[in-house]
């Protein structure tokens, strides 16, 4: 490791920008952004699932304040439901006094929040439309086997459905992923928020963004194979036969 | 009745800009896209190359960090030249990079992508048949793109292009981090001043709802208009 670290240091001889203590800030950067995005996805994801059973319901007092609340999340802008909750949570009276500080004094927990609402939404709205084109003849069968709805949604729609939604899904995930760039806007040191730091202690714009966006890069493609190697195994029975 | 501190006539600017800005980054964007899908179909490798790296790109960095490239870059690469000309030829101009520009070029070169994509699809869709009709009919390169293909593309082309504006609608809020005063910085401001961030919020995510509202009622109308000669039978 300190044999690394010294020709690491020996590459970066000539170069006034990209030293150690920089890198190390794009370092914290990269992991400040994954467990973001990744708590975020989790979280969203959990709860997507019973909000998007409950989006196909038929009762209107559980369809509707779903489809409300993915319809909002979904048409206004990331930036601004993290405003919301940021600033909300710092000016609400008397929270600053209360054991709910502790929490939520770092910006990381309202941009937590704002993030797993928003993937939430997006989600459900994924998983909805995957389960609604569950094929008939996979119900009929399940009833036929004399299944209660319960068995039935567990053992087979559900299933099916989250293989129809993978490619969508990637999609979120990618989207996510891109959206986090926003939390430096609140003073996390993101991936972003250190090329922004880089950026302004050495007022180099392009080597500062350009490296950031390697890496975004490097993520993206990272993300990309994984949900194409997920897709190949998961959906190898709906490839064509023979092919 | 809201209080707002005064703050009602900014906001309503903000508002303004978002949409100029919105709807301004969509021409780019399409114009954009429209070369990038010929790029991509062409036959020519380099081009195909070119356009395949553009969109790869585009889609594989978050806006935020593309926007600051470009704006904090942008300015940087223009004194750069302006610097150059006055060493070498005595001209001394200055040119400032302005937050609304660097917004359209920013949004317009992103969606340009996206749109390429779009429309890369879109094209292929058109019958091969209709083309060879109109060249048929003695009809140029150019009359057979405006009468034949661009219209017949456009109805498969319409589901993507609003999924991409409604996206690109959001994608304007991002400008208010480089210093433009659309109508999410206006609401910024206005919170921390005010301390009342709720009103001001969830006032600007309305407006954002009403205008995606908007759109989706002009997508709809505009896919009937043109799916004319397609349509369900009703």
């Amino acid at each position: 490791m300190d044999a690394l670290l010294e020709r690491l240091e020996g590459l970066l001889a000539d170069n006034s920008i990209f030293t150690l203590q920089t890198l190390s800030y794009y370092g914290e950067g990269l992991v400040t952004t994954v467990q973001l995005v990744f708590l975020s996805l989790v979280i969203g994801l959990v709860a997507a699932v019973p909000l998007a059973i409950g989006r196909g319901a038929r009762r209107p007092w559980i369809k509707w304040p779903i489809f409300a609340y993915t319809y909002v999340f979904r048409g206004t802008p990331l930036l601004v439901q993290l405003y919301l909750i940021y600033y909300g949570v710092v000016f609400v009276e008397g929270i600053q006094e209360s054991w709910l500080w502790v929490i939520l004094e770092e910006p990381f927990v309202p941009a937590l929040i704002a993030f797993t609402l928003n993937t939430a939404a997006y989600t459900t709205e994924i998983f909805h439309g995957a389960i609604k084109a569950t094929p008939r003849g996979e119900i009929e069968a399940a009833r036929a086997y004399g299944m209660s709805r319960a068995l039935m949604l567990r053992r087979i729609v559900l299933p099916s459905a989250f293989r129809r939604a993978l490619p969508a899904y990637g999609n979120e995930v990618i989207f996510m992923l891109h959206a986090s760039a926003i939390a430096s806007v609140v003073t996390i040191m993101d991936l972003t928020g250190a090329a922004r730091f880089v950026y302004a202690r050495f007022y180099a714009p392009f080597d500062a963004f350009l490296f950031v966006a390697a890496i975004y890069l490097c993520l993206t493609f990272a993300i990309l194979y994984l949900f194409r190697w997920l897709e190949k195994r998961l959906l190898a029975h709906l490839k064509p036969a023979g092919g | 009745m809201i209080d707002l501190h005064g703050y009602g006539p900014r906001l309503a600017e903000g508002a303004l800009i978002t949409v100029e800005l919105a709807l301004l980054s969509l021409l780019l964007a399409i114009v954009l896209g429209l070369v990038t899908a010929s790029a991509k179909m062409s036959r020519s490798r380099v081009a195909h190359g070119i356009g395949t790296l553009y969109t790869t790109i585009i889609r594989g960095v978050p806006d935020l960090v593309l926007m600051m490239l470009l704006f904090f870059g942008g300015q940087m690469g223009v004194n750069l030249i302006t610097d150059a000309l006055y060493d070498r030829f005595g001209i001394d101009i200055f040119i400032n990079i302005n937050e609304f520009v660097a917004g359209v070029v920013t949004i317009g070169l992103i969606f340009g992508a996206y749109m390429g994509e779009t429309f890369r699809g879109a094209f292929l869709a058109v019958d091969s048949g209709q083309i060879e009709a109109g060249r048929a009919y003695g009809m140029g390169p150019w009359l057979v793109f405006r009468r034949i293909r661009f219209p017949q593309m456009m109805r498969h082309a319409l589901p993507g292009l609003s999924n991409n504006w409604m996206v690109l609608l959001k994608t304007t809020a991002l400008v208010s981090v480089i210093g433009l005063s659309d109508m999410v910085r206006v609401a910024s401001e206005a919170s921390k001043a005010t301390r009342e961030p709720f009103t001001f919020m969830i006032i600007v995510a309305a407006i954002y709802l009403l205008i995606a509202s908007v759109s989706e009622w002009t997508f709809a109308r505009l896919q009937k208009r043109y799916s004319i000669g397609y349509g369900e039978v009703d």
